[in-house]
C-alpha cells in the first residue's frame, strides 16, 4: 500500500455535466481538500467561487507594473529633455509634461500589459511545465476535448484513495481513474539550474550581447551605397564640358549684381569717379595688410612688389607704367579705383575678383608704396 | 414589410455543436495536408511580396529617387500606406477588446482571427516608417538609445509618439493574441498523433493544463489586457492622427482629426476582418461558428463607423467655413473640385453612399453584397489618407510650389507588396494555428455552462 501510494500521483474523476463539476468541486472544497484541482478546456462560470479560490491579485500587479511604467516614462522624459541634455522646443519650457503624456501612457499600458501576462505565466503558474504528472495521461486527453474532470493529489493530508473514490461515486462521475507518475517522473527533481536551461541562458546572454554591440556600434554608422556621396563637379579653373562656352567657372547673368556688391555708377567715365568717389576706409594697420595681400596677390605680377612696373611677367607682357609717378601719385583715390574696377588698356578689370572693401585697401597700400619711394622730410621724424 | 424582433438573442454558434466537433472543425485545417487552393492563395501573395520586395530593393539602392515623392508632396505612398495598414489592424483589437468588455458573446467566433489581422497588419504598417527614410538601418535613432552623439530623442515630437505607441500596439497585440493561443495550443498537444507537431505545441502551449486554479487567473489576466488594450487602441490611431494635426498645414491642422481617424480606423478594419472571413468560412466550413448573425452585427459597424467618417467629411467642410479662415476653404474646396477631385469622390462614395446599403436587411445579409461594399470601404478608405496627405500637400502657402503629385512604379511595387506581405502572413496563420479561439468558443455554446435552478 505504501508503495502504491508513492507512485501514485492523485485521483481523478471526470464528468460530462457541467452542473454535476461544479456541484462536485463545491463537495470537495467543504471537505477541506487543499492539493486538488479541477480541469476543464474552458473556463466554467462560478467554479473559482465554488473551489473557494481567492480572488486572482493580477490586478494588483497591474497596477504596479503601470505605475512603474509610467515612472520610468516620467523619469527618462525629464532627465533626457531637461537635465542630460536639455532643448527648447517651440518656445515652451524643456520639461513640458502634455507633450510627453502620450510616451508617458504607452510606458504605462506596455509595462502593464507584459507585466502581468509575464507575471501570470511565469510567477503564478511556474510554466513552462511540460513535465507536470498529468501530461499525457488519459484523463488529460479527456478533460482537452469535452470533459471536466477533478483531481485529488496523493500528496494532500486528507488523501484517502479508497475514501476520495467513494465520493467520487456518489458526485455522480462518469469515470474514475488513478493517475500514476511514470517512473522517470518519480525519479525527476526539478531544479533551477538545469544545463538545457543553462544553455538557454548563455544563448540568450550571447545573443543580446552581440545584438547590442552590433546595433550600437556597426548598424548604426552602415553606409552600404555610397555612391551616392560622390557627385560630379569641377576644380576651379578647369574646363567644362556642359557649358557651351567651356568655362568650367560662371559669370554673374548679364544685368545683375550679385548679393554684397554694388552697381557701378561710374561705367566709362574716370573723370566723374575721380571727382565723386571719396575712400571710405581709414588707413590703419589691418586695412594696410589687407591691402598689402590682395596687392601682392592680383597686382604684384605685372607693377611688382613696389610697384615699379618690372614684375615676374616681364617678358611675357608689356611692362605697365610705374605707380610712383608725379601723374600716378596725384591721381586721387577715385581714379585708381576706376582703373581697378574698369582696366585700362592692356590691364583688365579685377571688379570680379576683388570686392569693393579689398580695392580701397589695395589703393592705401600703393599709397604707402608711393610714400616709400618719395618720402619727404618730415617722414624721417 | 416583415419586422424581426431583435430584442431575441440570436444563439451566438449555431446547430448546437458538441464540444469534441468544435476541438475537430477548428483542427481540420492544421491537420488536412495543404490543400490546392491553399498552395494557390499563398502563391499569388507570396508573389505580390516578392514584387514588393524587388521594387523596395531597387528604391534602396539607387534611392528615394525612384518615388514620387518630392517637393512640395514630401509625404505620399509611405505614410498613405502606413495610417492604412494601422488603421486595417484597429479592428482586432476592437473585437478583441473592446467588445470584450461589453459582453459581446458574438466575437468569439472572429476575435483571435482578428487579432492575428491586426499584428500582421501592425507588422506590415511598420515597414513603411522604416523605409521612407531610405536607410532602413539607422531606425535605431528612434529609440532613446544612448548614442555617442549624445543625443536623445525629441520626447516634443508626434513622430516620436508613433514610434511608442506602435511599438506599444504591436507588443500588446502580441501578447494578448498569445495569451489566448495558449489553451488552444494545450488542446492541439493534447490531440496530434505527429511528433513533430507535438513537439511545437508543448513548446508554444508551455505546459498549460487547462486547470481551473489557472483559469481564475486566466480571466483576470484577460480582463486586465482588454482594459488596457482599449485605451491603447484609442491612443494609437489618434496618435497617428497628431503626424498630421500638429503641424500647421489647412487641412491637417484639425481637432477633429483624432476621433476621426480612430473611426476610420474602425471602419476600415471591419471591411477588412469582414472580407477575409467570409471567405474563411466559406473555405474551412466554419458556416456555424462564424455565423451570418456575426456579419450582420459587423456590417452594422460597418454603417455606424461609415456614417461616422461622413460625419466627419461634412464637418471638415462646415469648419473650413464658418472659422473664416481662406486658407482652410481653399484647401477644402480644392479638395472637392481641384486637381485631386477624383481621389475625393471617390473616397466620398466607397466610404459614405456604399455602406448605406446595409440599411436594408437583405442586403445586409447578403453574402456578395457585404464583400463588394467591404472591398470598396477598403478601397475608399485608402484614398482617403490619400486626399488628406497629398491634396493638402500639393496646394501648400507657396503657390509657385504648387505640383501635381505622381506615384511612380515602385510606389506602386511596393504596395502590391505590402498587401503581399499582410496576405502570406494571413495564409500561413490560417494553417498552423487556430483560426477561431476554441477555448472561448466552448464557453459561450448553451451546453457547457451549468445551469443553475
Amino acid at each position: 500500500m505504501e508503495i502504491d501510494n508513492k507512485k501514485l500521483y492523485g485521483v481523478g474523476a471526470l464528468f460530462t455535466s457541467p452542473n454535476k463539476v461544479s456541484d462536485a468541486a463545491a463537495k470537495i472544497a467543504e471537505k477541506g481538500y487543499q492539493d486538488w484541482d479541477v480541469h476543464s478546456s474552458y473556463p466554467i462560470h462560478g467554479m473559482p467561487k465554488k473551489m473557494k479560490l481567492k480572488w486572482s491579485p493580477l490586478g494588483y500587479f497591474a497596477l504596479i507594473f503601470g505605475l512603474t511604467g509610467t515612472s520610468i516614462g516620467l523619469f527618462l522624459t525629464y532627465w533626457t529633455m531637461s537635465v542630460d541634455y536639455p532643448m527648447i522646443i517651440g518656445g515652451k519650457p524643456s520639461f513640458s509634461l502634455p507633450a510627453f503624456i502620450p510616451v508617458l501612457f504607452e510606458l504605462t499600458v506596455l509595462l502593464a500589459a507584459v507585466g502581468t501576462a509575464l507575471t501570470m505565466l511565469f510567477v503564478l503558474f511556474k510554466l513552462p511545465n511540460n513535465r507536470h504528472p498529468l501530461h499525457d495521461t488519459d484523463y488529460m486527453k479527456e478533460v482537452s476535448v469535452d470533459k471536466s474532470g477533478i483531481v485529488v493529489e496523493a500528496k494532500d493530508k486528507l488523501f484517502n484513495r479508497e475514501e476520495i473514490i467513494e465520493i467520487f461515486k456518489q458526485l455522480g462521475a462518469d469515470k474514475i481513474l488513478d493517475i500514476n507518475l511514470d517512473s522517470d517522473e518519480v525519479n525527476y527533481q526539478p531544479k533551477i539550474l538545469e544545463p538545457k536551461f543553462l544553455i538557454f541562458l548563455v544563448i540568450v546572454a550571447f545573443g543580446i550581447s552581440f545584438l547590442g554591440y552590433f546595433v550600437n556600434n556597426k548598424l548604426l554608422f552602415m553606409t552600404p551605397f555610397n555612391f551616392m556621396v560622390d557627385q560630379q563637379r569641377l576644380d576651379a579653373q578647369s574646363k567644362s564640358e556642359f557649358f557651351r562656352d567651356g568655362f568650367g567657372m560662371r559669370l554673374p547673368v548679364e544685368g545683375t549684381v550679385a548679393r554684397g556688391q554694388v552697381y557701378y555708377q561710374y561705367k566709362g567715365k574716370p573723370e566723374l569717379a575721380e571727382a565723386n568717389l571719396i575712400n571710405p576706409l581709414v588707413p590703419s594697420e589691418k586695412v594696410l595688410a589687407l591691402g598689402k595681400k590682395k596687392y601682392n596677390t592680383f597686382c604684384s605680377p605685372c607693377h611688382d612688389y613696389h610697384g615699379t612696373g618690372n614684375g615676374r611677367l616681364n617678358g611675357q607682357f608689356p611692362n605697365p607704367p610705374s605707380l610712383h609717378s608725379e601723374k600716378v601719385r596725384n591721381w586721387k583715390d577715385g581714379h585708381i579705383y576706376h582703373i581697378i574696377v574698369e582696366g585700362q588698356n592692356i590691364m583688365p578689370s579685377y571688379a570680379l575678383q576683388l570686392t569693393e572693401d579689398e580695392r580701397w585697401s589695395i589703393i592705401h597700400y600703393i599709397r604707402a608704396l608711393q610714400r616709400s619711394m618719395n618720402a619727404k622730410e618730415e617722414d624721417l621724424k | 414589410m416583415k419586422t424581426y424582433d431583435y430584442t431575441i438573442e440570436p444563439d451566438v454558434i449555431e446547430k448546437n455543436p458538441t464540444l469534441s466537433e468544435i476541438n475537430d472543425v477548428v483542427a481540420a485545417p492544421m491537420e488536412a495536408p495543404p490543400s490546392n487552393g491553399w498552395k494557390v492563395a499563398l502563391g499569388i501573395s507570396f508573389t505580390m511580396l516578392i514584387i514588393g520586395a524587388l521594387s523596395l530593393g531597387y528604391s534602396l539602392y539607387y534611392g528615394l529617387g525612384a518615388w514620387g515623392n518630392n517637393q512640395p508632396v514630401g509625404w505620399a505612398f509611405p505614410i498613405v500606406n502606413f495610417v492604412f495598414w494601422v488603421g486595417i489592424g484597429h479592428a482586432g483589437t476592437l473585437i478583441s477588446a473592446i467588445l470584450f468588455l461589453f459582453r459581446q458573446k458574438w466575437r468569439t467566433g472572429i476575435a483571435r482571427f482578428a487579432e492575428a489581422m491586426t499584428i500582421f497588419a501592425v507588422m506590415t504598417a511598420g515597414i513603411f516608417p522604416l523605409i521612407h527614410t531610405g536607410r532602413p538601418w539607422l531606425a535605431g535613432y528612434l529609440f532613446p538609445l544612448p548614442n555617442q552623439h549624445g543625443l536623445w530623442v525629441n520626447f516634443n515630437s508626434p513622430l516620436l509618439w508613433d514610434v511608442f505607441a506602435v511599438s506599444t500596439y504591436f507588443t500588446v497585440s502580441l501578447v494578448f493574441w498569445y495569451v489566448g493561443l495558449i489553451p488552444d495550443f494545450a488542446m492541439l498537444r493534447d490531440r496530434t498523433k505527429k511528433k513533430i507537431n507535438k513537439f511545437f505545441y508543448s513548446l508554444f502551449s508551455l505546459g498549460w493544463r487547462h486547470s481551473n486554479r489557472h483559469w481564475n487567473h486566466y480571466e483576470m489576466l484577460y480582463l486586465v489586457l482588454a482594459g488596457f488594450a482599449t485605451p491603447l487602441v484609442l491612443s494609437v490611431h489618434t496618435i497617428v492622427s497628431f503626424d498630421f494635426a500638429v503641424s500647421i498645414l489647412p487641412g491637417w491642422h484639425a481637432t477633429i482629426f483624432p476621433p476621426y481617424f480612430v473611426a476610420g480606423a474602425v471602419f476600415s478594419g471591419f471591411a477588412m476582418v469582414q472580407n477575409v472571413l467570409i471567405v474563411l468560412r466559406k473555405l474551412f466550413k466554419m458556416e456555424h461558428i462564424i455565423t451570418i448573425d456575426t456579419l450582420e452585427k459587423m456590417n452594422k459597424v460597418l454603417l455606424a463607423t461609415g456614417m461616422m467618417v461622413g460625419y466627419a467629411y461634412g464637418m471638415e467642410f462646415f469648419i473650413a467655413w464658418y472659422s473664416g479662415n481662406p486658407l482652410e476653404s481653399f484647401v477644402f474646396i480644392n479638395r472637392a473640385f481641384g486637381n485631386y477631385a477624383w481621389a475625393y469622390w471617390i473616397m466620398v462614395t466607397c466610404n459614405v453612399v456604399f455602406p448605406q446599403l446595409f440599411w436594408v436587411r437583405k442586403l445586409r445579409r447578403n453574402l456578395v453584397v457585404m464583400f463588394i461594399v467591404g472591398v470598396f470601404v477598403n478601397i475608399g478608405m485608402w484614398f482617403e489618407r490619400f486626399v488628406i496627405t497629398v491634396t493638402s500637400l500639393s496646394r501648400d502657402f507657396l503657390p509657385s510650389s504648387w505640383d501635381y503629385y505622381k506615384p511612380t512604379l515602385f510606389d506602386f511595387g511596393i504596395l502590391i507588396g505590402s498587401f503581399g506581405l499582410f496576405f502570406t502572413l494571413v495564409i500561413l496563420f490560417i494553417k498552423f494555428a487556430p483560426v477561431v479561439s476554441i477555448s472561448e468558443v466552448k464557453g459561450v455554446l448553451k451546453s457547457s455552462q451549468p445551469h443553475h435552478h
